[in-house]
């Protein structure tokens, strides 16, 4: 099939560049792209922007065990709603997904429900239970891309040393969640004068340095490749930078939801603020959001969890964790470019180039020969967000009700259009 | 010549020393494979058998090989012993030495414990393997397999292959044939493969096909199960996918291959199962008789030793 984007601003995130132009598509594939003559079937993008499809990573869904609160055909709606073209998903469901049987089976659900592509990540311990690694090479045979506990660290050192080598030899990738799980324990709020005010369990951001330092001291020693899910903080952020100079393989990564809130948006206790890790000072915030533009921190995700209205209508210490963001992620990204931290290019380079070369995928990129994974959204457009409208089957967002700016419009995924407003 | 009181590694041996000793053990292997009974050197001389750690193969390996030379040989199950009392291990070298045997023969769980005793008592002491540390009579009886299949000693390139890490026999295996002047490329999973190892020889990888490329000789090393509490590997079956020798692995190897284990076996997990028997490609139970050689053939020469330091040469 062949397909002509016209009339577009071609965000470039490999280039840096925005400029005017058009998108010729053959086959699934960019076939060429800048000022070319129309074929096939023409789509007029009315000059709003076109950029690589977003590589969300981390992503739960449900299924297995979780299916109500959400499930492969939810996920993939919400994703190509929001933009997001490639979703690799986080293996906290139950069971676990530890084994190559269970991640073959999550992988078919998708391949079958899923209107984008969906690349799992596996478990990097046996249970999440910190004691035995999983068969990395068997699932990473399967198709993991990635191993990780999500958002419970390996605690024992020596456990994640093995993990680490083993993981080395096969030049798989781990993704760390650095915060010092003792620490940590128990927390919903970084502490601070707002966190005593509101007597909530508070944790340190020391919590946070504490892991990746932890961490960064055991890449060196393996020398495996080492994703950092969720960097947050000025003092994290000050040990990455260090870490990266010595050229170790390390990259991080941060939720839109701390570049975008800050530990005050608790105030009324609404548990649909409730995220791990806890939202952090404005100081913490502007630093990591400076970090995002200066390339320090490669990778925005969603960090999509999905919780029902059981899970979050409870007291702020009892409430489940965790903010649906698929469909919300690029219209949160965008105050970031409105507010003149970042340029387009650059977002995009953290929201789908980066990720997509962190896990070795040929998309993220406007170039011939790239599949065909694109977004076309008018950065401008403002709306309300309405949870309701979501299509998560969870709708627990922190920003419901709030007055956002930029809409996707499209989404094509190998060619293919997904989604259409 | 081999001037040595104890065998209590390879470390310490000169490759003439070694030349030596197999070259007995040669001999002695002929002579058990023609079923020629052996002077009895050992004639007079009692040896005692401590085992702290089970192995009935080494154990009945070292009493026939003593028994054949004309040893009084008495073994001693040591964890039914006083040590399991608490006596420390010096009180019971201090016991034994008032008892005045000849050899022992000792096995012990943790590394150094043999040198150690060695260093209490009157009596030529033999290494049997302690700990992660050596076990030079199965270096020797590895290097004499491969000298009579092989031809040679040297410019070998072998390929020591699977736990690394928790095995005296690698340890020991790579001090010899490094002596040796041969190539040794140690094989295995990041997890079992020591830290530090690559000061030791040359090459390592974790990769069996790259490691086994153009081998004269794969050595298989047994995965120690009873040390896999600590999660060093995913799984059995993983771990026989990537380091578990087959026959489509052993391809890589020159065509001439010669595969060698120290048993037991786990068949299925480190090698595969008819690979093991194929008496083309495995000399497993050449190496098993090797054993009672070089045994007969360390024990006459410190025997000669011993006599000598007492004035009865």
């Amino acid at each position: 099939m062949t397909l002509t984007l016209t009339n577009a601003r071609l965000v470039d995130p490999e280039a840096g560049t925005v400029a005017d132009g058009s998108i010729l598509v053959e086959g699934g594939v960019i076939a060429a792209l800048g000022d070319i003559v129309p074929k096939g079937e023409v789509i007029d993008c009315g000059g709003k922007c076109l950029a690589p499809g977003i590589v969300d990573i981390g992503v739960k869904v449900g299924e297995p065990g979780e299916r109500h609160k959400e499930s492969y055909r939810t996920a993939g709606a919400a994703a190509a709603a929001g933009g997001v073209t490639t979703i690799v998903t986080r293996p906290d469901t139950r069971p676990v997904m530890d084994t190559p049987e269970a991640l073959t089976f999550a992988m078919r659900r998708a391949a079958e429900a899923a209107p984008v592509n969906v690349l799992p990540m596996a478990a990097l311990t046996k249970g999440f239970e910190g004691r035995e690694m999983t068969e990395i090479g068997f699932l990473r045979d399967a198709g993991a891309v990635a191993f990780t506990d999500a958002d419970r660290p390996v605690r024992d050192p020596r456990v994640l040393i093995r993990a680490m080598q083993y993981a080395a030899g096969l030049d798989a990738l781990i993704v760390g969640h650095v915060q010092e799980p003792g620490l940590s324990a128990g927390a919903c709020m970084t502490s601070g004068p707002f966190a005593a005010k509101l007597g909530l369990p508070s944790v340190s951001p020391v919590a946070e340095r504490m892991q990746l330092e932890r961490d960064i001291a055991l890449i060196e020693m393996t020398g495996v490749r080492y994703h950092a899910d969720q960097v947050t903080c000025a003092a994290g952020l000050a040990v990455l930078e260090r870490a990266k100079a010595s050229g170790l393989r390390l990259t991080a990564g941060t939720s839109v939801h701390h570049l975008t809130l800050n530990t005050f948006d608790v105030d009324d206790y609404r548990t649909f603020f409730k995220v791990k890790p806890p939202l952090r000072s404005e100081d913490d915030r502007m630093a990591t959001v400076e970090a995002l533009a200066s390339g320090l921190i490669d990778i925005v995700c969603s960090m999509h969890t999905p919780q029902d209205e059981e899970s979050k209508r409870l007291p702020f210490e009892e409430a489940a964790s965790g903010a649906v963001g698929l469909e919300t992620l690029l219209p949160a990204a965008l105050q970031l470019y409105h507010a003149g931290h970042i340029d387009l290019p650059r977002l995009f380079r953290a929201l789908s180039l980066n990720p997509a070369r962190l896990l070795g995928l040929p998309c993220g990129r406007l170039s011939e020969g790239a599949p065909a994974d694109l977004v076309l959204f008018d950065p401008d457009a403002p709306f309300v967000l309405d949870r309701s409208t979501l299509r998560s089957k969870s709708k627990n967002t922190p920003y419901d009700g709030r007055r956002m700016q930029g809409r996707v419009l499209r989404t094509l995924v190998g060619g293919k259009e997904v989604f259409a407003r | 010549m081999f001037p040595h009181r104890h065998l209590l590694g390879i470390e310490g041996l000169r490759p003439t020393e070694i030349t030596t000793l197999l070259d007995l053990a040669e001999t002695y292997a002929e002579a058990n494979r023609a079923g020629r009974a052996p002077e009895r050197v050992l004639a007079g001389l009692t040896q005692i058998n401590m085992f702290f750690e089970n192995s009935t193969r080494t154990q009945a390996s070292f009493e026939i090989a003593g028994k054949r030379l004309g040893a009084d040989v008495m073994n001693m199950a040591m964890q039914a012993s006083s040590i399991s009392k608490g006596e420390t291990l010096i009180d019971t070298a201090l016991t034994l030495n008032a008892m005045h045997p000849d050899l022992i023969v000792v096995r012990h769980p943790h590394s150094g414990a043999v040198n150690l005793l060695a260093s209490k008592v009157n009596c030529a002491v033999l290494n049997a393997g302690d700990g992660r540390h050596e076990h030079p009579t199965q270096a020797l009886l590895d290097a004499l397999t491969i000298r009579r299949r092989k031809g040679r000693l040297h410019r070998l390139t072998v390929a020591i292959c699977g736990d690394i890490a928790h095995s005296r026999v690698a340890r020991s295996n790579m001090i010899l044939l490094g002596l040796m002047e041969n190539r040794v490329r140690l094989v295995g999973p990041r997890t079992l493969m020591p830290s530090g190892v690559d000061h030791m020889v040359a090459e390592t990888t974790d990769d069996m096909r790259e490691g086994l490329r153009d081998a004269d000789v794969v050595m298989m090393l047994r995965l120690q199960k009873e040390r896999m509490d600590g999660g060093f590997i995913p799984s059995e079956r993983e771990y026989y996918h990537r380091f578990g020798l087959d026959a489509e692995k052993l391809s890589y190897a020159r065509p001439d291959a010669i595969v060698m284990h120290p048993g037991p076996m786990n068949r299925g997990v480190e090698i595969d199962g008819l690979l093991a028997d194929d008496i083309n490609v495995s000399v497993i139970r050449e190496q098993v008789e090797m054993g009672v050689a070089v045994r007969m053939a360390a024990m006459d020469l410190l025997a000669r030793n011993l006599r000598a330091e007492r004035g009865m040469a």
